[in-house]
């Protein structure tokens, strides 16, 4: 499907998405994270999308509020979307994992959770994946200060 | 912030470790395995050992400094990586390499892609107890890393990709030694069949072995050889072309078996298509520049930038988000191998430690692609 | 049939003779026994020397290399550096190990070695413990080498010994069966149990080629089941588990090491020098029943060379297993023998007894 059919289809799930203005490699909409779940559930089982593969899923630190980038792939058809969700919570940021839907979910939440502190609601085993378990703080944020370990340029 | 500490091994299970330290060249890797008697009943991998925090550098250095850093990922597929990087740079800045940088720089992923596997199958032999194929794949595999040398002055981090071209042109003898190499190597692949695959005993330690489904490559992302051999096609030279990849007839190697063997022989057979890739491009070298001139810093403009390649291992991602500095504000790198270490569990439950060993060397994980 | 083959009897008896001449009677009989315990601890210290050379150099040829090159003449005193460097360790034991048992286990397998090594017969007339029931005798002695193995295993206080010393013991005790039934094959042609007899039959002819298609199985599966009583080659799963332990002797440090890596060689030359005695000859030159001419001529090189030769000829060929096959699972190994070889072997026996009773065999 090309690029309008996908927008139109997505926004006949009736979910409450906004496409933002920018130019953007993938088709790119951005949803509320307590419809994510929703959203993605639809778009991977929905047989027009049927988004199965996510080959990405990014954190990003914007300091007014924390991002998560999900971007996916459908073997079938061939089209890539990529659906951010923005938590504005910075001390407690949640939102609901999607390891129900695709299990590389299991790897990538954990290494948000370990660098920038989003936690995953339902995720099968939360816990830090590159640091110690005793680790203080997030590295990957923008207000992380470290001075023995990082070197400015 | 505190964090909880969910436990998955339970006090009475009998666990091993298969510790960081490793008799094979996987890298720095703990799994902690849960035993029932000799079975299996879960694998969990421990990361980390060797996590440098390459993201959060990126954001610190610039363009032409990120590119340095990816060689040190998985140190088997440096062009590739390489070439990631580059790609994303140059549709970021809309920058046209001539088609000579883009033959060179498929010749020499072809190459990498060759060297990796070679050491894979060496490896693996090792791995499974016949420590003389370890020694046959290095000799194969000394061949490349001369040519390399010669080209990029470097055997291991080679640096050759650059944003606008390569660092240098190709040597004079750059076509012969290659062509020698094909030569050389046509004649040895088939004796790497001898050796092991058509081995009674191979054959037995590694079918219906590890046996991962399609659902299950697709659900866990697991790409390259490993997903093809579970019939997932995934080929980004195929799905998504870049460089020189348009312009040569290649097959993408699928296996609907799904285990080791399975694995195995998607990458034997993918040194056959990358050698006759290289075949198809080495007598045709357009001329042209080989390098444009870039700015000496560059910025890209503000926005998100993505470029896949394919690598020895699998689909390698890198996803900038840029505001217009030096230094992206943000740079993931989708690594294969983070995926493929995810599925393992699936793998490995139900089998013998034996057959730990066995799966873990066709899977081919570099331990730093997937620490970064 | 007229050859001569040299005959060590007659040194043996001049010096049994002379001693006689000088000491009473129970005086002699302790010197010839000190004379032979010494002469065999040499023999065992220089075999090891050269097998563990050999090992070296084969393993590299094998792989596109040298070897040792740099310690001696082309590496040639390699393998006593690393005995140096050996004795020169630390001997370690682990905390809570069981201190008595710990230190026994090197020393049942190495006296296992012995005393099996002790019935071998080497030359004509050069044979220490000619008994009549040879072949029973050596396999029960090497029985015993699997104490020495679980002793090692249980006493290292070490759950990984314990499952490589587990699986060891496992792998031994079946394929012990399949050792036995395969030389049981022959015993049923030569109809004696003692070597010096075995050899003697075989006067016009190994039993290899006279024994045709029931022998020639039989030296196969004597092949692959003496390979993996030894521990060596594709079924070395208890001791090269590097995938995960160093099996059974982890623990072990030092001159005890060295004791289980020279029992190792020395099975091997072991079960070389059985397969080589009861199939091939032992010490006996190639002979072919009616041939005088070409007997004659081969009676000119002497047995000890003969000896050594098939010995060696056999210990190539399990080298050549060990560096070119991966290594079996646990459970492959003993379905192996269990499901394949044991079957094999019984109706082997079954055809070579039907063969004798028809005499259709040289």
């Amino acid at each position: 499907m090309t690029r309008e059919e996908l927008k139109n289809k997505i926004i006949s799930f009736g979910i409450d998405i906004s496409f933002p203005e920018e130019e953007t490699p993938f088709l790119t909409l951005s949803v509320n994270p307590s419809y994510l779940h929703q959203l993605a559930k639809q778009l991977k089982e929905d047989t027009d999308t049927s988004f199965d593969y996510m080959f990405c899923q990014t954190g990003i630190d914007w300091l007014e509020n924390m991002e998560v980038v999900y971007h996916l792939r459908s073997t079938s058809h061939g089209h890539e979307v990529a659906v951010k969700t923005q938590i504005t919570n910075r001390e407690k940021p949640t939102v609901d994992s999607v390891y129900d839907l695709w299990k590389t979910a299991d790897f990538h939440e954990r290494e948000i959770f370990d660098l920038l502190g989003i936690r995953f609601n339902n995720h099968p085993d939360l816990r830090r994946i590159f640091l110690d378990d005793n680790w203080e703080g997030f590295p990957l944020r923008k207000d992380y200060v470290d001075e023995i370990n990082i070197v400015e340029l | 912030m505190s964090t909880e500490v969910v436990n998955e091994i339970k006090e009475q299970d009998y666990f091993i470790n298969m510790g960081p330290q490793h008799p094979s060249t996987h890298g720095v890797l703990r799994l902690l395995l849960s035993l029932d008697g000799e079975i299996i009943k879960s694998v969990e991998p421990h990361l980390g050992y060797i996590h440098r925090s390459i993201e959060k550098m990126c954001e610190r250095d610039s363009y032409k400094m990120i590119v340095h850093l990816t060689d040190r990922m998985d140190y088997l597929s440096c062009h590739m990586n390489n070439e990631a990087v580059c790609l994303a740079v140059e549709k970021a800045i809309e920058l046209e390499v001539s088609d000579r940088v883009k033959v060179i720089r498929t010749i020499m992923s072809e190459l990498t892609r060759l060297s990796s596997h070679q050491l894979w199958w060496g490896v693996m032999g090792m791995d499974l107890g016949a420590i003389t194929s370890f020694l046959y794949g290095f000799r194969d595999r000394e061949m490349i890393t001369d040519i390399f040398e010669e080209t990029c002055g470097a055997r291991l981090t080679m640096n050759y990709n650059v944003p606008g071209g390569v660092m240098f042109d190709i040597p004079d003898n750059f076509q012969t030694k290659v062509k020698e190499f094909i030569t050389h190597f046509k004649k040895k692949l088939p004796e790497y069949d001898d050796l092991l695959s058509n081995n009674v005993i191979f054959r037995a330690r590694t079918e219906g072995v590890g046996v991962l489904s399609n659902k299950d490559a697709i659900s866990y992302g697991v790409t390259g050889p490993s997903g093809r051999a579970s019939g997932f096609s995934c080929d980004i030279r195929k799905k998504n072309p870049y460089s020189a990849y348009d312009r040569v007839d290649f097959k993408e190697i699928l296996y609907s078996d799904g285990d080791c063997f399975a694995r195995y022989k998607a990458r034997i057979d993918e040194m056959w298509e990358s050698m006759s890739i290289i075949e198809q491009l080495i007598d045709n070298i357009p001329e042209g520049s080989a390098r444009e001139t870039t700015r000496a810093v560059i910025k890209l403009p503000k926005g998100e930038f993505y470029q896949t390649v394919e690598t020895a291992r699998g689909e390698f991602g890198v996803y900038i988000v840029s505001d217009g500095k030096k230094s992206p504000y943000r740079l993931k790198f989708r690594s294969p191998g983070f995926s493929t270490l995810n599925a393992l569990n699936t793998m490995a439950k139900g089998g013998k430690i034996a057959d730990l060993v066995a799966i873990m060397s066709t899977i081919d994980l570099v331990i730093p692609d997937i620490d970064r | 049939m007229k050859f001569d083959i040299y005959d060590f009897s007659v040194l043996t008896a001049s010096i049994h003779e002379s001693l006689g001449s000088m000491m009473g009677e129970t005086a002699v009989m302790i010197t010839e026994m000190v004379i032979v315990g010494i002469i065999f601890l040499t023999l065992f210290a220089v075999l090891g020397l050269i097998l563990v050379y050999v090992e070296r150099k084969i393993c590299a040829f094998f792989q596109q290399r040298l070897g040792p090159m740099r310690v001696g003449f082309w590496g040639t005193a390699q393998t006593l550096a690393d005995v140096i460097k050996l004795l020169l360790k630390e001997p370690l034991i682990t905390k809570n190990a069981d201190k008595f048992l710990f230190n026994l286990a090197p020393f049942i397998i190495i006296i296992a070695s012995f005393m099996a090594i002790a019935a071998i017969p080497f030359a004509n007339g050069l044979h220490a413990f000619d008994i009549d029931i040879g072949i029973f005798y050596i396999t029960a002695i090497s029985s015993i080498g699997v104490v020495g193995v679980l002793l090692a295993g249980w006493a290292s206080n070490n759950k990984y010994s314990l499952i490589g010393a587990m699986r060891s013991g496992a792998q031994i005790i079946s394929y012990e069966l399949s050792v036995g039934l395969s030389l049981l094959t022959i015993i049923v042609l030569t109809g004696s149990l003692q070597f010096s007899e075995i050899i003697e039959s075989q006067r016009d002819g190994w039993w290899l080629f006279r024994g045709h298609i029931p022998a020639f199985i039989a030296f196969v599966i004597f092949l692959i089941a003496s390979t993996a009583e030894t521990n060596r080659g594709p079924f070395d799963l208890a001791e090269a588990e590097s995938e995960l332990t160093a099996g059974f002797h982890t623990e072990y440090s030092g001159l005890k090491f060295a004791f289980f890596f020279l029992a190792e060689f020395m099975n091997m030359f072991i079960v070389a020098a059985i397969g080589a005695t009861v199939f091939l000859g032992g010490w006996m030159p190639l002979h072919f029943g009616a041939l005088e001419s070409f007997n004659s001529i081969m009676d000119f090189i002497p047995p000890i060379f003969w000896f050594f030769g098939k010995t060696a000829f056999i210990i190539f060929l399990m080298m050549w297993f060990k560096w070119t096959f991966p290594r079996l699972r646990i459970d492959q190994l003993l379905t192996l023998e269990w499901k394949y070889l044991l079957p094999i072997n019984l109706i082997n026996i079954l055809i070579m007894a039907f063969f004798v009773l028809n005499g259709w065999y040289f």
